[in-house]
């Protein structure tokens, strides 16, 4: 055999088994990678984006109102609950912790609950909210683009939108993700 | 005594049905105002995604969530918003992800493309594949050739 077949019958083999390996390995890391992807976390087309305005009245005093503008200035943490959301019951020892470390007021919005139960819910549990307004039909909620509860938007001092969790904060998204991003922005 | 039991009977039987007829109506009731309205709902929702369930559309589903948005898209239209107004609403809040058909961008290129440009890979390996084929034979030398012949030629037993 020359040298020149030799050659080709080398690339020949070289293809035969080095490119099932790479379309494999392709394979691979793409099976990898969706299995840390979470299909139920929508990326949020209003990061970055002004906050979407709203009056509502509160959940503990109907009388009063609660405005987005209200909070114009401040950095502040918008939770959507529920007080029949099993996932809030697991978030609310974090937001209790948070409410005490003073960084950021937290606000609620008590998403399609009826009142008695919401008040209720946080009677029973502890009040982490600044106040809790009250959105018993959920379209604040839908304005916010809310589809599982709960929700936590980041709100800077502009009235912008700067992160979203969507589901539990856990302790670990609370100290990694959450105060991080509240330190930046009390910053800024 | 017997009799009033009867009618006691019938009354609760009577209330059943006029129940379940305010329960029936409470459902179609929205059907029955407007037909062409909640047809043009219909065919809007079917583009569109519900978040709760993915794998659905606002039509289709059940979930709370996908009857809300059903309302607001219905209230939207019949207040004179555009297809595509709605559209845009759902857009805004739910992003891209709330349309059952993704928009041409560059974030989507491959997803669009990518079936076409593995075809066309496909297409140009088999090519290849069958031009290399055609030019096998040529591949041998003269002298390979002539060895090859002169194989051919001998009878087996005698070889070598």
């Amino acid at each position: 055999m020359s040298e020149e077949k030799k050659q080709t019958a080398s690339a020949g083999t070289f293809l035969r088994f080095l490119l099932p390996l790479g379309v494999f390995l392709g394979l691979v890391f793409f099976l990898w990678r969706g299995l840390s992807l979470d299909p139920k976390e929508v990326p949020s087309p209003l990061i970055d984006k002004p906050a979407p305005d709203f009056s509502l009245a509160q959940l503990q005093d109907p009388q009063k109102v609660f405005s987005r503008k209200d909070m114009e200035g401040k950095v502040w943490l918008l939770n959507v609950w529920a007080s029949w959301c099993e996932t809030c019951r697991e978030e609310h020892p974090v937001l209790l912790e948070l409410s005490k470390m003073g960084v950021v007021p937290i606000v609620g919005l008590n998403y399609k609950d009826e009142r008695g139960a919401g008040i209720e819910t946080l009677n029973k549990l502890g009040d982490p909210y600044q106040l809790s307004a009250f959105d018993n039909e959920g379209k604040v909620g839908i304005d916010f683009g809310v589809y599982a509860v709960p929700e936590s938007f980041l709100i800077d001092k502009h009235g912008v939108i700067r992160y979203k969790k969507i589901g539990e904060i856990t302790p670990e998204v609370l100290s990694k993700e959450l105060l991080p991003k509240i330190q930046e922005l009390n910053r800024a | 005594m017997r009799r009033s039991l009867i009618a006691c009977a019938a009354f609760a039987f009577a209330a059943f049905l006029a129940g379940a007829g305010v329960a029936l109506a409470d459902e179609a009731r929205p059907v029955g105002d407007d037909p062409v309205l909640e047809k043009h709902v219909q065919t809007l929702t079917e583009q569109l995604r519900c978040l709760v369930c993915q794998n659905m559309t606002i039509a289709d589903s059940h979930a709370p969530l996908a009857i809300d948005l059903k309302n607001q898209v219905r209230d939207k239209l019949a207040h004179g918003m555009s297809d595509q107004e709605v559209v845009d609403y759902m857009v805004a809040r739910y992003g891209d992800f709330v349309l059952y058909r993704p928009p041409v961008k560059r974030s989507t290129w491959l997803l669009w493309f990518g079936p076409f440009l593995l075809m066309l890979g496909g297409f140009a390996f088999l090519l290849w594949k069958l031009k290399s084929r055609d030019t096998q034979t040529d591949n041998a030398t003269p002298a390979e050739l002539q060895r090859a012949a002169d194989l051919l030629a001998t009878p087996p037993d005698t070889k070598e």
